[in-house]
């Protein structure tokens, strides 16, 4: 290595670069401005926050279209990452807006909490453009280091520091199995870089301890996308966190979680594709299992949409075990409208205060329909959406993996079984879901709600709606743009 | 060269000493003492192998954090060491069991170092010409920067997280405030009373 540096090319790099450290810089300012001027300006830090994610999602827009390496191949950029850079930035500030009437009702009003969700993007960004297994584990790691954080931020709540505390031990062993997966991949291949994984599966196939070491890496993401069996901590932190907080872990990290999957398994394993596939397909399998049969006996609605979550990311990995290109373009599409039913789900949750404090129970809802007719119709819709059922977008999300799926069993008839499991388990999913409608629209009404949802999360919920209803519509431009970002990963 | 075998046994034999007096000194604050002379003697074998970013790293980070640290600890926490080190013997046998496992890793491994003459010969990631620590720099600040400056963000995140989760502001407390010190007049600080012989106040 010459001593002299390429100055050209380490300007190039990090121009490449420029959302993440406009972003990073961004939040510090942000962080300065809230220090000094103290939590009665937290409102003006978050907005500060929205903006500074619009900004870096501008700046992601206007990045390069071809695959572009940086930092020494480290890391990566291309139409895949942009597009699940934007859904990402799209999450986190939804989840900045949506907070802001439920900590104030709660009295957590702190300008901590949008710049914990602002570095937590950044390390999505960071995971999402990982071309390495270095920046892929410090990318993980800055994101969940926020999360943990964000998790406990009611911290006078017992429940909340429960949350905090099982995800923070239950993560650090995920990423402990995560590290040892990566140093026995780099001790047998002798690379860290994805391309050099893949180059050296290519020349020497894979061998035991490029198999152990995929295994352990892979459960160590599958945990960030809580999928079975690494699950476990879902359904308390779900309930223990912050609402606000809650919609924030079911959105914009199971996106960034699942985009690094998809880099992994196809960068860095695309020579190997056997040794991912028997980890990645009972993943999905037991995943859409267990997150059906197991939401059947919940009775709190923030547990039951920890299931949800489950069994969706279980339906959007069979769209990796279809293994091609149209598979990774239906789970970008599932992905889309998983973040848009999951704002307006949530949204509906946020509504639900009676005396002063959330209230969490699906009997809560009891005779929503009388009280408030708009929200119980939009929620229902939400719900019918959730199992999936046409001409609703939540349809469309499972039709394009499951599609994708079908074309590749022509090759693997065994993924036919997989097909058959993901419908079985939406018909089985439907459950839970219709009873929420039946206790909104059918149950004896229960008292009133505190009040009606703030101007924000109004617009939030109508949004969320009119996507899901007109997603015949509004899903045309956005097929487009899935299917060139999944092409972007197929060179 | 005979000034480095003198010196590495030197060093060699220091730590030994030192790593014993750790677990044998009666007093916990002599034992953290003898630990930073352990952290030193370590750190001057690995500039004797020419790993002289290692032996900064070592006395910077060992000695000047996590030794410090314990020492605060030990010296902060009431910790009655005497009821600690009960029952201190009962422990032995399974230390002693430890003990030979070690060795024979030991073993192990400088059997396989002498048998195979090939691995001693590992290549040197130096460039030629230039320190380690410059090296260091070289991918540190060029190839690896993102990472690194990644790396620093993570920190940073922990620091707002303990801050968020642990810090109460308690009303009633007295806190310094340099402008008010400074803008402090003679009039309000100081008064004059005249206080005759004999008498007090």
């Amino acid at each position: 290595m010459s001593a002299a540096v390429d100055m050209v090319q380490f300007n190039a790099d990090i121009v490449t670069m420029m959302p993440e450290i406009v972003l990073g810089c961004g939040a510090m300012l942000l962080l300065l401005l809230g220090v000094f001027a103290g939590d009665k300006h937290s409102r003006a830090v978050t907005v500060g926050c929205v903006i500074l994610l619009l900004v870096t999602a501008v700046l992601v827009v206007g990045g390069p279209d071809a695959r572009t390496l940086a930092f020494g191949g480290t890391v990566v950029v291309d139409g895949f990452s942009r597009f699940t850079k934007l859904l990402v930035l799209a999450g986190s500030a939804i989840a900045m807006l949506m907070s802001l009437d439920y900590l104030r009702d709660e009295k957590l009003t702190r300008f901590e909490y949008p710049l914990l969700v602002s570095l937590a993007t950044l390390g999505m960004m960071l995971m999402i453009s990982a071309n390495d297994l270095i920046v892929l584990y410090v990318g993980l790691e800055l994101q969940s280091l926020a999360l943990y954080v964000l998790a406990s931020f009611a911290r006078d709540n017992a429940r909340s520091t429960e949350a905090g505390l099982k995800y923070f031990v239950l993560g650090a062993l995920s990423s402990g199995m995560l590290l040892y997966g990566a140093s026995l991949l780099y001790g047998f291949t002798g690379t860290t870089t994805f391309e050099g994984i893949a180059a050296a599966l290519t020349r020497d196939g894979a061998g035991v301890g490029v198999k152990l070491g995929a295994a352990f890496v892979l459960a160590g993401l599958a945990f960030k996308i809580s999928a079975v069996p690494f699950h476990m901590w879902t359904p308390d932190v779900y309930e223990g966190a912050p609402t606000p907080v809650t919609a924030f872990f079911a959105a914009a990290p199971k996106i960034a979680a699942m985009s690094l999957i998809a880099r992994f398994i196809f960068g860095a394993l695309g020579p190997a594709e056997g040794v991912w596939l028997q980890i990645i397909a009972p993943v999905a399998v037991a995943s859409m299992v267990w997150g059906a049969l197991a939401a059947i006996g919940q009775t709190n609605i923030k547990r039951l949409m920890a299931y949800s979550s489950i069994s969706h990311m279980g339906y959007a990995l069979t769209g990796f075990v279809a293994g091609s290109q149209e598979g990774v373009y239906g789970v970008l599409v599932y992905l889309v409208i998983y973040l848009a039913m999951t704002v307006g789900t949530f949204v509906c949750i946020l509504l639900m205060r009676r005396n002063g404090e959330a209230v969490e129970n699906v009997s809560d809802l009891a005779g929503l329909s009388d009280r408030d007719p708009t929200t119980a119709y939009l929620l229902a819709i939400l719900m019918f959406s959730l199992i999936g059922i046409p001409p609703l977008a939540g349809f469309f999300g499972k039709w394009y993996v499951f599609l994708a799926l079908i074309h590749s069993a022509a090759e693997h008839p065994w993924m036919y079984t997989v097909a058959i499991v993901g419908l079985i388990t939406s018909v089985i999913g439907a459950y839970y879901y219709l009873n929420i409608v039946r206790v909104m629209f059918f149950d004896k009404p229960a008292a009133k709600f505190e009040k009606p949802l703030g101007l924000v999360n109004s617009a939030l919920l109508g949004a969320s709606g009119a996507f899901v209803i007109g997603s015949v519509v509004v899903l045309a431009p956005l097929i487009d743009a899935a299917s060139a970002a999944a092409k972007s990963l197929f060179p | 060269m005979i000034l480095a075998t003198v010196a590495f046994y030197v060093f060699a034999t220091g730590l030994i000493a030192a790593a014993l007096l750790v677990v044998s000194a009666r007093n916990p604050v002599h034992s953290v003492l003898y630990l930073i002379l352990a952290f030193f003697n370590a750190a001057a074998l690995f500039v004797l192998l020419g790993a002289e970013f290692l032996a900064m790293v070592l006395v910077v980070v060992y000695v000047g954090a996590v030794a410090v640290l314990f020492l605060f600890v030990v010296m902060m926490l009431d910790i009655d060491f005497a009821e600690l080190r009960q029952g201190f013997m009962q422990y032995a046998p399974m230390g002693v069991i430890i003990a030979i496992v070690f060795l024979f890793e030991l073993a192990a491994v400088g059997g396989a170092w002498v048998l195979t003459p090939a691995i001693t010969a590992v290549e040197n990631p130096t460039p030629a010409g230039i320190t380690n620590t410059e090296a260091l720099g070289h991918i540190l600040y060029t190839k690896y920067v993102l990472v690194f400056q990644a790396a620093g963000m993570v920190l940073l995140v922990a620091m707002i997280g303990a801050i968020v989760l642990t810090l109460r502001h308690r009303e009633g407390v007295k806190r310094q405030s340099a402008s008010v010190q400074i803008g402090r007049k003679r009039s309000e600080a100081v008064e004059l009373r005249k206080v005759r012989p004999g008498e007090g106040l």
